[in-house]
């Protein structure tokens, strides 16, 4: 018999407007890999929190360790052995890979006042070493890419050598070869009886990781299951409550291929080099490649968030001068960024007071703003979106990821784009919230909206696109036709082909 | 080349780039030698040693109060209390001393100490009761000001008959050479500012809350005791500096003070530490406070009247906060 780290028991807590947990449930052993699995405000995220202390339960127990315990700040929960990798990224930018992760623990060498910047780094490396990380400790966080980001984070939640550790997402923003090389990691730290929370809307992870699954579905507890015992399909309607809409790969006949827009030999340092490519009317083009292969960078250039060196821009035939993002948008452009916090929404503001933004000349009436119109607007697009909330004057920021993505969509669909820019449209969103961003993909394309799909993620590409552009190092290798032709061998080679 | 299998480095391109801090500093230590290079050559009063002398004293004040403020400012907070509380500072030194007839030392200490005081309230509003740094210290700024002026009796107060006391800022230790210890105390708690900055655990989480606080809260860190302290020593060294300022003046000045913390932020700004926190450098505040008085100098010695001076030093910081700009815009 496993032998027991936690129970948490009733667990209920409510936000204002909102009960994001209702006597829940959950369970850990010792040496277990247990995902935590549930829709985008299933209340997941608030579960973990509650564990490690930055919300306080308003009922229920935690018994840790066979003692019920009360836990009062992060300080404590680090101090009794639980740790967390959050799902948002918790950096301090300015300082560097070794001074993140042992903040708050800075090793001393006087007075306890002065600190020994070499121990530090000798112990950051120590840690990479034992982890197989390689990163400079010495490295200022904010010259990292998002992905090693993400390994500081992990390597930080490692160092504490903690019984327990949460790792809220952490494969969101992760390549393949990155993603393999952390399940190691947590299956090193599985045989050393480590228990583990792992988080994720990768269903194809949690055969490969997890021994035990929760599902949460509104803030309730659904089940426990043994990974062994159960199939995925299982699990995902356990999680959403009910069937979920599957589309074929698209139809490609039929379509009229009008030019909407066409991009001519982009130059941009080293991030894009000499790319060219067609966007037609009422088309979905996936852009595929590896981290870093330049697709945000075209993406953003094309929106006018990055200034070019050379190359131009047509939109329908017509060539314009795209300097800012205001050029862009005027020309019926739409961009979702793929770091929703920091480019795509007002975090601090509510839910319709993002999605009028984009649109605002549209909600003025003789230098008035018709709030009447723009409340209508937002819950038209709360609906046609499923966004989660308890009303449309929600602040963003106490949105569950996925919805907060869906704000951003509803922002761009309200502005009316005929070119949308989606970068990783679903990072980061259950399954349920997939299917239904895909539906309005497909759903927008037949209205006759192009759309340029950023994804790194092979599988939603295959699914969703009509033709598919490969990028490699800021090069474009490769355009594909979605038919039978095409398989993710094909677009990883493609991926990986470097030229010179 | 690639390498294969397991490894946790994702493959990204390498970007070549020198320190940002390195670059600022740089840029603003040019700035200076053009500065006294231009003036040497436009007048020949310029780069005598009195004048130098001068330059220096004249900084050494308004240089203390900004080497506090740069560890404000590197949290991302603000404070526009320390020209008053300055202020505050040597009319408390003064009632030591004179009124009450403690010696010299106490009422020394006694001014850090109402410095160190007013800095831990306006922590302590900041942190515990979540009022933000600009009406915070706002609130300080009135407070100090009125208190000065009524425990004073709104009358300056003479330390006529206290010449060591003067001794401490006109003074001179190193025999031999006319340098006033005011510039030498200025540099003096340059380096002590640095060696905090840099080597102590309290710089490391004055930048770690000036970059991410919520990051820093996360790990376990206890962002409100440490911004309490930060505060702190700040007003640590505003309690310096009135000391200065009254040994300098021979005087404590009720009505003084007010506009000298919107210098010091400039000599902070100028010297390359980011308003919006997590960066910066006590040599950079250094050579920031520096540039504005070498500035007014020398447009003093062209002759050119004090208002158009207001004007050129506003037009620098502009400058110097453009290229800031333009420097982390080019870094991202
Ligand atoms: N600070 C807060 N204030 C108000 N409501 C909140 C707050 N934090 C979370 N919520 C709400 O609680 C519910 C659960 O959110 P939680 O972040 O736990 O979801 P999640 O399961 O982690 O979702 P995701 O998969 O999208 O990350 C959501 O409805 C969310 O809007
Ligand atoms: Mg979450």
């Amino acid at each position: 018999m496993a032998e027991k780290l936690l129970k948490m028991e009733g667990i209920s807590k409510a936000f204002p407007g909102v009960q994001a947990l209702s006597n829940v449930l959950f369970d850990l052993n010792k040496g277990e890999v247990h995902a935590l699995l549930g829709e985008n405000g299933a209340g997941k995220s608030t579960l973990m929190k509650i564990l490690t202390g930055i919300y306080q339960r308003d009922s229920g127990t935690i018994i840790y360790q066979g003692n019920e315990i009360e836990i009062a700040d992060t300080k404590e929960a680090q101090q009794l052995g639980i740790s967390i990798i959050h799902q948002e990224l918790n950096l301090a930018r300015d300082l560097t890979v070794a001074q993140n992760i042992f903040i708050g623990r800075e090793p001393k060498s006087g007075f306890r006042l002065f600190l020994n910047e070499k121990e530090l780094n000798l112990m950051t490396q120590e840690l990479f070493d034992r982890l197989n990380i390689r990163l400079n400790p010495g490295e200022l966080v904010e010259d990292l890419s998002v992905a090693k980001q993400q390994m500081v984070e992990i390597a930080k939640a490692l160092s504490f050598e903690s019984k327990i550790l949460i790792m809220d997402e952490p494969t969101a923003a992760l390549t393949d070869s990155e993603i393999d090389s952390l399940f190691t990691i947590i299956r090193n730290l599985r045989s050393d009886g480590v228990g583990i929370i792992y988080i994720s809307h990768r269903m194809e992870e949690l055969k490969r990781i997890a021994d035990r699954a929760t599902v949460m579905r509104d803030g309730t507890y659904i089940g426990t299951v043994n990974m062994r015992e159960i199939t995925i399909d299982q699990i995902i309607s356990m999680m959403v409550g009910r069937q979920i809409y599957q589309n074929q790969r698209p139809e490609i006949k039929n379509r009229r291929i009008e030019k909407v827009l066409e991009v001519k030999s982009l130059n941009r340092g080293s991030t894009i080099k000499d790319v060219s490519f067609d966007l037609h009317q009422g088309e979905i083009l996936g852009f595929a490649g590896l981290m870093g292969a330049g697709r945000t960078e075209v993406a953003r250039a094309i929106f006018g968030a990055d200034p070019l060196e050379s190359g131009d821009i047509y939109i329908r035939g017509k060539k314009v001068r795209v300097k800012e993002p205001l050029d862009a948008v005027n020309n019926g452009i739409g961009y979702l960024s793929e770091d929703r916090k920091q480019f795509g929404l007002m975090l601090e503001m509510d839910i319709k007071a993002n999605i009028a933004i984009a649109s605002m000349n549209g909600f003025v009436q003789t230098g008035w703003l018709n709030k009447l119109n723009i409340n209508k607007q937002a819950s038209k697009m709360v609906d046609a979106l499923k966004i989660k909330t308890p009303s449309i004057h929600q602040l963003v920021k106490n949105l569950s990821g996925g919805n907060q993505q869906k704000v951003v969509i509803g922002k761009w669909l309200t502005r009316d784009s005929d070119i949308l820019i989606f970068d990783e449209p679903t990072r980061g969103i259950d399954i349920g919230a997939k299917d239904e961003i895909y539906k309005l993909l497909n759903e927008l394309a037949a209205q006759g909206k192009s759309i340029i799909m950023i994804s790194s993620e092979l599988p939603e590409i295959l699914r969703m696109s009509h033709r598919v552009i490969v990028m490699c190092e800021g090069r474009i290798t490769g355009e594909l036709i979605n038919d039978e032709k095409i398989s993710q061998e094909l677009i990883m080679t493609l991926a990986t082909k470097r030229i010179g | 080349m690639e390498t294969q299998g397991p490894q946790l480095i994702p493959n990204d391109k390498k970007k070549i780039h020198l320190k940002s801090n390195a670059i600022q500093q740089f840029l603003a230590f040019g700035s200076l030698i053009i500065l006294i290079i231009f003036f040497s050559i436009a007048s020949p009063n310029f780069f005598q040693f009195n004048n130098i002398i001068g330059i220096l004293l004249s900084t050494s004040v308004i240089g203390i109060l900004a080497l506090g403020a740069t560890f404000i400012i590197i949290t991302s907070g603000i404070d526009l209390s320390v020209g008053t509380v300055m202020t505050l500072c040597s009319v408390m030194t003064g009632v030591f001393i004179t009124s009450m007839g403690l010696p010299i030392i106490v009422g020394v200490l006694g001014g850090i100490l109402t410095g160190a005081t007013a800095g831990a309230i306006a922590g302590i509003a900041i942190a515990k009761f979540r009022i933000p740094p600009f009406i915070a210290t706002l609130a300080m700024m009135m407070i100090a000001k009125g208190l000065a002026l009524v425990i004073s009796g709104a009358a300056p107060i003479y330390f006529t008959s206290y010449e060591a006391f003067t001794e401490i800022a006109m003074g001179s230790i190193i025999p031999g050479i006319e340098i006033p210890n005011a510039i030498l105390i200025f540099f003096g708690m340059a380096v002590i500012g640095g060696i905090i900055l840099n080597k102590t655990i309290i710089g490391r989480f004055t930048f770690a809350i000036g970059s991410n606080e919520e990051a820093t809260r996360l790990s376990g860190v206890n962002v409100n005791k440490w911004k309490i302290i930060i505060y702190s020593i700040a007003g640590i060294f505003t309690g310096i500096g009135g000391i200065v300022m009254a040994a300098r003046l021979n005087s404590a000045q009720p009505a003084l003070g007010q506009g000298y913390e919107l210098e010091a932020i400039a000599a902070v700004v100028i010297g390359g530490t980011s308003l919006s926190g997590g960066k910066g450098t006590i040599l950079g505040t250094v050579i920031g406070a520096l540039i504005m008085s070498v500035l007014t100098n020398g447009l003093r010695i062209l002759s050119v009247p004090q208002e158009w001076q207001t004007v050129v030093v506003g037009a620098v910081i502009l400058f110097a906060v453009y290229t800031d700009v333009i420097r982390n815009k080019k870094a991202n």
